[in-house]
C-alpha cells in the first residue's frame, strides 16, 4: 500500500487521545464530500498560522427570512474552493433535544444532499447547527427542511431560538411545565424570531429549578426559574435511611465510597442554617430557607420541592459585548406558570416594547436598564419595588426623588 | 417554496413512550454508576439512561451511527443535554451492559453525571468564525484529553463545569464556569484605510468602541480612523461593525483562563468566573500550556476543595491569596481590574491571609 503523505499533519495529531475526536470524524465524510475535505485542508492552514481563514460576514438567507443563516466565506478560496462558501443555518431545536431517529436521518439525509454534512449538535443557544453550504444550496436546504417540519432559528436583532431544561420528562424537580413553556412561547413569537426588529438579540430560556441547568441567569436576557413557596415535602423515613447509609447521596453522584454526614454534608452547607438534625427528625424552617436546592440535591430520595409552584423571572442576563458581563436580576419574585403562559407573554412584549424605544443600537436588555435605571424600567412595566429585587438597598445618597 | 413560520416540531412527538406516560411523575432519581441513571416514577415505572460524552462538531455519519444504537436499544428514540452529551433513554436494564459495549467499542465515552467533569460547552473557532482568536474543538478535544479520567468517574468534590469561547463575543457565555477558556486578541486592529474608506462608515465605527479609542484619522483626506493604543481593550466590538479593523493576529492571539463561576443557585449564588491566567500561547495542535493550566487547577482544586464546594466555593472560602499560592499560578497587575465597577473587586479590610 502506498502511503500518501497525509494533508493534515497537525490535525491529524487531535485523532490521538480518548475523548471523540473531531478529525477522525470529519474525515470520514471528507472521503465522500469534497467540502468537508477543504473544511479540514483550510483548518490545517489556521492550525500553521494561527489565524482563522474567514471572511467578514456576509448577508445571505432563504425567502421571507430576515435571520437565521450566517453567511460565510474563506479568504483563501484560491486554495480550498470548495468552501469558498461555507454559510451556516440555524435550526430550531425540539423543546429538551428530544428526536426520534427517524427525524434526526431525515435531517441527516437533507444536509447529505445539501451541504457539508458537518454540524453542531447544538450550537450553545440550543439550535441545531448545519454548518457550511453554498448559496444556491440554502433556499431548496430550507424548502426541504421546513417540508420535513423543521423551521429556521433566529440570527441578528432579533429573538434567539429560547431553550429548557430536560423539565418533568426527566427530572423530579422540574417545578413547571418548561418544555411546554418553551415550545408554546417558541411558537407564539415566530415573527420576533424570524424578522430582526430589535437594539440587538434577545433570549429567553426556560429552568425548571433553582439549579438552572440551561444557565438562564447567565445567559439570558429574560430568565424563567422554576420555584415554591410552600414547604420542602420531606419524607422523614428515608432520611432515616441516608443517615443509615442505605441510599447513596447525592443520588450516588459524589462517588460511590462517598460516605454521608448529614451534619457536615447538609445541615452545615445549607446556606441559611434553617435545618436542624436531631438524630431522628430532620426539622426544616421553611420561612428561613431560600430555596438553593443543596439539601435536596444531595437527599433526593427523602426531599423534594413543594407543591405549590411558580418561577421566579429575572432580566438582564448577557455576555461581555459591549459594556461588560451581567447575571439576570430578579423582576417578579414569583408568578404562577401555566399553559397559555399568557401573563409571561403579556411582559415580553412590554419588555420589548421598552427596550426597542429606549435601547441604543447594539444595546442588550440589561445595558439599558443600567444605563437608565431599575426605577424607570419597573415604571414602564407597571411593577412594584420589593426587596427580593436587591441584595443590599443604595449605599450612595444620590437620590433622584 | 418551503413553508415559512411553521416553528420547531412539537417536542410530545419525540418523547419515547416511557417518557410521556410518566410525564411528570418522576419522584427520584439514581446515579447507578458514572454515566448511567435510573429515574423511577410515582407509578413504580423506571427509566434507564444511558449518558455518552461527544464534541458537539460532529458529522452527518455520527448521528447516524448514534440512531443506529438508538434503534437498537432505546426503541428510535434519544436526546442531547444542554452541554451536548448524548442520551440514550432505555427501558430494558439488561440492554445497558450491550449497549455499554457497543459505545465501548466504538470508542465512545460514557459519564458526565454526579461529581464529573462533563462535555465542554464551546463555541466555533478556525472551523467556522471569523473573531476568532483561538480555535474552539481542537482546544477542547485537547482539554478533555487530558481531564479523561474525570469524566466517567465521580471523584471530585462537585461537578466542574467547562466552558469556552474563542472571543470576547462569547457567544458560549462561559463568563459563569468552574474554569472557562477565553480566546484573547493582544494587537490593536490593523486598520487597512483603503478599505476602510470604501466599506465603513466612520462615525458607526468610531461609536463601536466601548472605550471611545477610535478617532478620525488627522489626515481629513484618508477618510479613516486611527486607534489609541493606551484605550484599546482588544475587544473587537470596531471588528465587528468595520471588517476593515481585523485584530486577528498569529503571535498575539492566546487564550486566558477564568475561575470559579458557577450558574446554579444550588448553595453559594451564581457567581462569575475571575481571572486566573491572563494569557498562553496559541499553540496547536495541542495547546499544551492550556492543557497543564487546566490540568493543575481541576488536581489543585480535587485535593483542596471540601466535599460539595464548586470552585468558586472553594476559593471564597480559602481566599484567592491561597488560591494563587496552592496553584503556584502567578499574580500580575493584569488580574486587578480597571474597567467598570472595578473597586468593587478591592479590598476593603485588613483581613487577609498571607498566601
Ligand atoms: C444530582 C442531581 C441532579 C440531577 C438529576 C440533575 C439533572 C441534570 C440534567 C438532566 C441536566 C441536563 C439538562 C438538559 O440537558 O436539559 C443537568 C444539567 C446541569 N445541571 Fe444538573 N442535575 C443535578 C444536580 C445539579 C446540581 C447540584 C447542580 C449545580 C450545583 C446542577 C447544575 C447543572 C447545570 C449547570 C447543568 C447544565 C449543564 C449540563 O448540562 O451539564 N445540577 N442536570
Ligand atoms: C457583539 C456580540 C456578538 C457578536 C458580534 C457575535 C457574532 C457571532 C457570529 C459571527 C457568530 C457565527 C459564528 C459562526 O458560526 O461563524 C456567532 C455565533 C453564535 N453566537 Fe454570537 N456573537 C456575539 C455575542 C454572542 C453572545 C453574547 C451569545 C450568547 C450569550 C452568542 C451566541 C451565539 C451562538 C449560540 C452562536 C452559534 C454558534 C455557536 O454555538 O458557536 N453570541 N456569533
Ligand atoms: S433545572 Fe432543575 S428541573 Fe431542570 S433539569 Fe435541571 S435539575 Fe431538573
Ligand atoms: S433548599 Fe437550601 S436553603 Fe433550603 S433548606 Fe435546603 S439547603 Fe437550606
Ligand atoms: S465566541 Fe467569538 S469567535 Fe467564537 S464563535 Fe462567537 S463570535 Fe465567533
Ligand atoms: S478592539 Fe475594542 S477597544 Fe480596541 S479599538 Fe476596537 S472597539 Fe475599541
Amino acid at each position: 500500500m502506498r502511503m500518501a503523505k497525509s494533508e493534515t499533519p497537525l490535525l491529524d495529531e487531535l485523532e490521538k487521545g480518548p475523548w471523540p475526536s473531531f478529525v477522525k470524524d470529519i474525515k470520514r465524510v471528507a472521503e465522500r464530500k469534497p467540502m468537508a475535505k477543504d473544511l479540514l485542508r483550510q483548518l490545517e492552514l489556521s492550525y500553521k498560522d494561527k489565524i482563522g481563514h474567514w471572511k467578514h460576514g456576509g448577508i445571505v438567507g432563504v425567502t421571507g427570512y430576515g435571520g437565521g443563516v450566517i453567511g460565510r466565506y474563506s479568504d483563501r478560496p484560491d486554495l480550498f474552493p470548495n468552501v469558498a462558501h461555507f454559510h451556516t443555518m440555524r435550526i430550531n431545536h425540539p423543546s429538551g433535544w428530544f428526536y426520534t431517529t427517524k427525524a434526526l436521518r431525515t435531517i441527516c439525509d437533507i444536509w447529505d444532499r445539501h451541504g457539508s454534512g458537518l454540524t453542531n449538535m447544538h450550537g450553545s443557544t440550543g439550535d441545531i447547527i448545519l454548518l457550511g453550504t453554498f448559496t444556491e444550496h440554502l433556499q431548496p436546504c430550507f424548502d426541504e427542511l421546513s417540508e420535513a417540519g423543521f423551521d429556521l432559528g433566529g440570527s441578528g436583532s432579533a429573538l434567539r431560538t429560547p431553550s429548557a431544561c430536560v423539565g418533568p420528562a426527566r427530572c423530579e424537580w422540574a417545578c413547571y411545565d418548561t418544555l411546554d413553556a418553551c415550545n408554546d412561547v417558541t411558537h407564539e413569537f415566530q415573527d420576533y424570531l424570524h424578522r430582526p426588529m430589535w437594539p440587538y438579540k434577545f433570549k429567553i430560556k426556560f429552568s425548571g429549578c433553582p439549579n438552572d441547568c440551561v444557565a438562564a441567569i447567565a445567559r439570558s436576557d429574560l430568565a424563567v426559574i422554576g420555584t415554591w413557596r410552600d414547604k420542602i415535602r420531606v419524607d422523614q423515613a428515608a432520611v432515616q435511611a441516608y443517615v443509615a447509609g442505605e441510599i447513596s447521596p447525592a443520588a450516588g453522584g459524589g462517588g460511590k465510597k462517598a460516605k454521608f454526614d448529614i451534619q457536615k454534608d447538609v445541615i452545615e452547607l445549607c446556606p441559611t442554617r434553617c435545618m436542624e438534625w436531631n438524630g431522628k427528625k430532620l426539622t426544616i424552617y421553611n420561612d428561613d430557607c431560600t430555596r438553593c436546592m443543596h439539601c435536596i440535591n444531595v437527599m433526593p430520595e427523602a426531599l423534594r420541592p413543594g407543591k405549590d409552584t411558580g418561577v421566579t423571572i429575572l432580566v438582564g442576563g448577557k455576555a461581555p459585548i459591549l459594556e461588560g458581563a451581567l447575571m439576570s436580576w430578579v423582576l417578579i419574585p414569583f408568578m404562577k406558570f401555566e399553559s397559555p403562559y399568557q401573563e409571561f407573554k403579556d411582559l415580553a412584549e412590554k419588555i420589548w416594547e421598552w427596550w426597542d424605544e429606549n435601547g441604543k443600537m447594539r444595546e442588550r436588555l440589561g445595558e439599558v436598564i443600567e444605563r437608565m435605571s431599575m426605577r424607570k424600567f419597573l415604571d414602564a412595566m407597571g411593577l412594584p419595588a420589593v426587596p427580593q429585587m436587591v441584595k443590599t438597598p443604595r449605599y450612595n445618597p444620590y437620590i433622584f426623588f | 417554496m418551503g413553508k415559512t413560520d411553521i416553528g420547531p416540531p412539537d417536542f410530545r412527538n419525540f418523547l419515547p413512550p416511557i417518557i410521556k406516560k410518566n410525564y411528570g411523575k418522576w419522584k427520584y432519581h439514581r446515579i447507578l454508576e458514572p454515566g448511567v441513571l435510573v429515574h423511577v416514577s410515582e407509578t413504580g415505572k423506571e427509566v434507564y439512561t444511558v449518558r455518552m460524552g461527544s464534541g458537539r462538531l460532529v458529522t452527518v455519519d455520527f448521528i447516524r451511527e448514534v440512531c443506529d444504537l438508538a434503534d437498537k436499544y432505546s426503541d428510535g428514540y434519544l436526546r442531547f443535554t444542554s452541554r451536548h452529551n448524548v442520551e440514550f433513554l432505555l427501558t430494558d436494564k439488561k440492554k445497558i451492559a450491550p449497549l455499554k459495549k457497543e459505545l465501548a467499542a466504538k470508542g465512545w465515552p460514557i459519564g458526565g453525571t454526579g461529581h464529573s467533569v462533563t462535555s465542554i460547552v464551546h463555541t466555533q473557532g478556525w472551523v467556522h468564525c471569523h473573531t476568532p482568536a483561538t480555535d474552539a474543538s481542537g482546544v477542547v478535544k485537547s482539554v478533555m484529553d487530558e481531564l479523561f479520567e474525570y469524566f466517567g468517574s465521580h471523584k471530585l468534590p462537585a461537578q466542574v463545569r467547562i466552558a469556552l469561547a474563542c472571543c470576547l463575543n462569547m457567544c458560549g457565555a462561559v463568563h459563569c464556569s468552574d474554569i472557562a477558556i477565553l480566546g484573547v486578541h493582544t494587537k490593536l486592529p490593523k486598520v487597512d484605510h483603503e478599505t476602510l474608506r470604501n466599506v465603513c462608515e466612520i462615525p458607526t465605527t468610531i461609536a463601536a468602541c466601548p472605550t471611545g479609542a477610535i478617532r478620525p484619522h488627522p489626515d481629513k483626506e484618508k477618510k479613516s480612523v486611527i486607534v489609541n493604543p493606551e484605550r484599546c481593550m482588544y475587544c473587537g466590538n470596531c471588528y465587528t461593525m468595520c471588517p476593515a479593523m481585523p485584530l486577528a493576529d498569529g503571535e498575539g492571539d492566546g487564550i486566558s483562563i477564568w475561575v470559579g463561576g458557577k450558574v446554579s443557585n444550588a448553595r453559594h449564588t451564581p457567581m462569575f468566573s475571575r481571572l486566573a491566567i491572563p494569557y498562553l500561547p496559541n499553540n496547536p495542535p495541542r495547546w499544551p500550556e492550556v492543557t497543564s493550566a487546566i490540568k493543575n487547577i481541576v488536581e489543585v482544586y480535587a485535593k483542596h476543595a471540601n466535599k460539595y464546594e464548586r470552585i468558586g466555593e472553594w476559593i471564597e472560602r480559602v481566599g484567592w491569596e491561597r488560591f494563587f499560592k496552592l496553584t503556584g499560578i502567578e499574580f500580575t497587575p493584569l488580574h486587578i481590574d480597571d474597567y467598570k465597577l472595578s473597586t468593587t473587586t478591592f479590598r476593603n479590610t485588613t483581613q487577609f491571609k498571607w498566601g
